[in-house]
């Protein structure tokens, strides 16, 4: 058993800086208040912008006048669709690489013919004050016909469901090209099923055959939000020359230049967008909203605008997460080997395609090796607001399947969760069932750590208590990415980079860097750069950004570092081969009198060649798959139906941790969000669509006093693709806590709970049902 | 030959055959003799408009997610396939 120390990290291989907890850079502005988010930005002549939203989950626009708000006192624009650029309905990609439906974009930052969702925005407005702009918001005449909603995906599958669009395109294709506007002439009958996929390993039915214990289950999610504490802001300003700064808070500041230019028809080269700090994304600061609308207004207003949402507009009009349907079956034999499975998902994309359903049909079986399956997919649009990514997108509701379906299957065959877990853990050259082979991963690794670990084998002693296991996979992405470094002359390093930094990359990446040329991290000055001054980096997202913008610091340090060898060669006319550089010192190989310093050739780079500057521009493979496996121990009290998390211990391959304190900062966020959907969280929604709980005090998510000491267990199994080990931390952690709960709620009260939230009113349902009494 | 292995969607236009060998030294040249064996395949996975693999679907080599896409060397011994890519969430 491993000896109990609280955030163990299980290292195997150690770094001068690497490997450290040095303090983060952006720390002391962020808690004293310095730091400045996007909602900070105030330009002079600035004016502030406001979104009329629609009352309705559903409704054709068949008139509006905006006639009265253009008059009122103090109106500097009124906006509609018209103000935006009207795309084509086909997927195509970004600049440099992503994929987006810019119709669909487009009609979801404002509403065209139709309102598909309450909130969807309508028109917007400019004005002096916000206060102005909501009073004239008031003065904008909107004669809606109000169409029954189709609030859920199994109602919207239905052959007589009200259609979301009417001339939407079914895709049955292996790609996310879901959805896509059907052309004039084509009389194919709409359908809310935007993309139907599958995935075939093996053979199906003789796994089955071959099984001696099945379990099947079916599962149901609704939808969540991802609950950052800062509400999106954008501010904007056009120029004489006709270029447009941005300033915004986002996952992807190339991201916004490029959705904002195409939006408002401009060249992405008179678009610059400058990444303000930003108070939680967690992937749904992937795409934007309020940036091409203050944009739009400002190009009317001739002054800079302000447009920043409320609380309640980022719930009701920003993507939360998909309502999800998940039915598995599972085959084993009695000895506990997986012998065939099959999993049908059917995820909610909101009112335009484009779900996590890939997502979550890629990672559903990814933790494991099974011979013979089937996966399929649906993504299905909704009048519900567009969802957006959320940590791990698609998998933990996934996992939330198929991980209580294990735990009843082990059950079944009297096995040990994390044996069962063990015997078919997927490993190196494990053929995953989308196909590819699975890279080098540390699933094994995890699970014997969790078997060993204190917590697992403490005894676990009083009534309604119960203990849950559930482990859960993640792919991890790359992507292009940005670093340059300039020299200072006092021996620091000035680092600028292309991710924005939201969950402490700043450092991780700084050290990274400060390792390969063996300077203090102290001496690397880390920010983040704009549209402008910096090389194309793709999004902060799929906990790429440790791995790729790494590698790009990497690379610039290398740079620096040839750079320095042959400035010492210059200085001692020697050849540059006879030079080496090592732990931040420049020494001949063979003289030991001839040693320079990193601090002293940097005084003395421009005499000896001109300022020293090292850049990189990366597009990496090899991220790298990240797993976990999470325990948990929670009491049910029987009278309320309140569960208290009593316990909890999360581990997790993170390759290897460049900063063990932000590694386990993700992992407990993760986790904490987890435990929020497991056991609180969830858009109420009426009948007509209308959100019932949009703010904090009725969206119950979890604070400190509700929950344990997240406790965290890094395993580092090394990436092989990267330099230091590194894979993504940041998601799979949300993977397994919904289904480890779940199956610890069986454990304590003798009931499987299938759907989420598992809140008290639930839970008292469920054992009134056991009981037999109401 | 590298072998190409086909999306159950896809495989209608392969007679179901889930795994080709195909003659190539790039994802580009796969693709482009994929067409010839299979007709069809290419509109699929290719799209002219923006001289790429189709928005939304990423290539995987040996493996590992290209970000290449059709520039992507391959061996004789490599094993592609096309899988829907998936967004990451922070």
């Amino acid at each position: 058993m491993l000896e109990y120390k609280p955030n163990m990290v299980l290292s195997t291989q150690e770094y001068k800086v690497v490997g450290t907890r040095p303090i983060r850079p952006d720390g002391a502005d962020k808690v004293t208040g310095k730091a400045s988010y996007a909602a900070d930005i105030n330009l002079p002549g600035m004016i502030f912008g406001k979104i009329l939203r629609s009352p309705h989950a559903h409704a054709r626009i068949k008139k509006l006048d905006t006639s009265k708000a253009e008059a009122f006192p103090g109106v500097r624009a009124v906006i509609t669709s018209a103000d935006l650029q009207a795309p084509a309905g086909r997927a195509s990609d970004l600049t440099e690489g992503a994929m987006v439906n810019y119709k669909f974009l487009s009609n979801n930052v404002m509403a065209t013919d139709k309102a598909l969702y309450k909130g969807h925005a309508i028109a917007a407005v400019a004005a002096a004050s916000a206060h102005v702009a909501e009073q004239a918001l008031a003065l904008i005449e909107v004669e809606y016909e109000v169409l029954p909603p189709v609030l859920n995906a199994k109602d919207a599958m239905k052959a007589d469901s009200p259609l979301v669009h009417e001339r939407l395109a079914a895709m049955t294709t292996a790609s996310i090209r879901a959805g896509g506007i059907l052309d004039d002439d084509d009389p194919t009958p709409g359908t809310n099923t935007a993309n139907h996929f599958e995935f075939r390993l093996g053979d199906l039915e003789q796994g089955f055959k071959d099984a001696e214990v099945i379990v099947e289950k079916e599962t149901s999610t609704v939808a969540v939000h991802q609950g950052y504490i800062e509400p999106h802001s954008g501010t904007a300003q056009w120029h004489e020359d006709g270029s447009l700064t941005i300033w915004s808070s986002s996952q992807g500041h190339f991201t916004v230049r490029d959705y904002t230019a195409r939006l408002l028809g401009v060249p992405v080269s008179k678009v610059k967008a400058i990444p303000m700090e930003i108070g939680g994304g967690f992937g749904a600061k992937l795409t934007m909203y309020s940036e091409p609308v203050a944009g739009a207004l400002a190009r009317k207003a001739g002054a800079p605008v302000k447009v920043t949402m409320s609380r309640t507009e980022v719930f009701e009009a920003t993507g939360p997460t998909s309502g999800t349907n998940i039915r598995v079956k599972l085959g084993a034999t009695k000895a506990g080997k997986l012998t065939a499975a099959e999993a049908t998902l059917i995820f909610e994309a909101g009112a335009f395609p484009g779900s996590p359903v890939p997502g979550g049909a890629q990672c559903i079986m990814g933790a494991y090796d099974i011979p013979n399956a089937y996966i399929e997919g649906y993504d299905v649009v909704v009048n519900r607001p567009k969802t957006s990514a959320y940590r791990a997108p698609g998998s933990p509701a996934a996992a939330f399947c198929i991980e209580t379906a294990i735990d009843e299957l082990a059950e079944k065959l009297g096995m040990d969760p994390i044996d069962f877990r063990l015997m078919n853990s997927a490993k190196e050259g494990t053929r995953r069932v989308t196909g590819p082979l699975m890279p080098k991963v540390g699933f094994i690794e995890v699970l014997e750590a969790a078997k060993a670990h204190p917590h697992y084998n403490a005894p676990l002693e009083g009534k309604y208590r119960g203990r849950g296991v559930a482990s859960g996979f993640w792919g991890n992405n790359s992507g292009p990415s940005s670093a340059i470094a300039l020299v200072m002359p006092d021996g620091t390093v000035s680092l600028t980079e292309g991710s924005p930094d939201i969950g402490g990359s700043r450092a991780a990446i700084s050290q990274q860097f400060a390792e390969v040329l063996g300077i203090p991290f102290e001496d690397v000055h880390p920010k983040v750069g704009d549209t402008d001054s910096i090389g194309f980096t793709s999004n902060t997202g799929g906990s790429g950004v440790a791995f790729k913008t790494g590698i790009a610091a990497i690379t610039a340090a290398e740079s620096i570092r040839q750079q320095m060898i042959q400035r010492a060669a210059k200085i001692w006319d020697v050849e540059a081969g006879d030079v080496e550089y090592e732990d931040g010192v420049v020494q001949h190989k063979s003289d030991p009198e001839l040693k320079l310093t990193f601090k002293q050739l940097a005084a003395r780079q421009v005499p000896t060649g001109g300022p020293i500057v090292g850049s990189a521009g990366v597009n990496p493979p090899g991220a790298g798959p990240a797993l976990a496996t999470h325990m948990v121990d929670l009491e049910v009290d029987v009278d309320t139906g309140k569960v208290t998390i009593l316990r909890f211990t999360a581990l997790q391959d993170a390759g290897k941790a460049i900063h063990p304190s932000y590694v386990e900062g993700q992992i407990q966020g993760g986790v904490v969000q987890g435990i929020g959907w497991a056991l609180n969280e969830e858009y109420y929604v009426s009948e007509q669509g209308q959100m019932m709980n949009s703010s904090f005090l009725d969206y119950r998510m979890p604070v400190s006093l509700d929950l344990p000491m997240i406790d965290t267990v890094i395993v580092e199994v090394a990436n092989p693709s990267h330099p230091y080990g590194v894979r993504g931390v940041g998601e799979v952690c949300i993977v397994p806590p919904m289904a480890a709960i779940s199956n610890a709620l069986y454990n304590a009260i003798g009931v499987r709970l299938n759907s989420l939230p598992m809140n008290p009113g639930v839970i008292l349902e469920a054992l009134w049902k056991k009981n037999g009494s109401k | 030959m590298a072998e190409v292995w086909i999306p159950p969607q896809m495989q209608n236009v392969t007679g179901g055959q889930g795994k080709v060998l195909v003659d190539g030294s790039t994802v580009r040249q796969l693709v482009n003799n994929l067409e010839k064996q299979y007709p069809g395949l290419k509109l699929m996975l290719y799209d002219e408009e923006e001289d790429d693999i189709m928005p939304g679907l990423a290539v995987i080599v040996d493996g590992e997610a290209s970000q290449l896409g059709l520039l992507e060397r391959v061996s004789d011994a490599s094993e592609v396939h096309f899988l829907p890519a998936i967004g990451g969430g922070g």
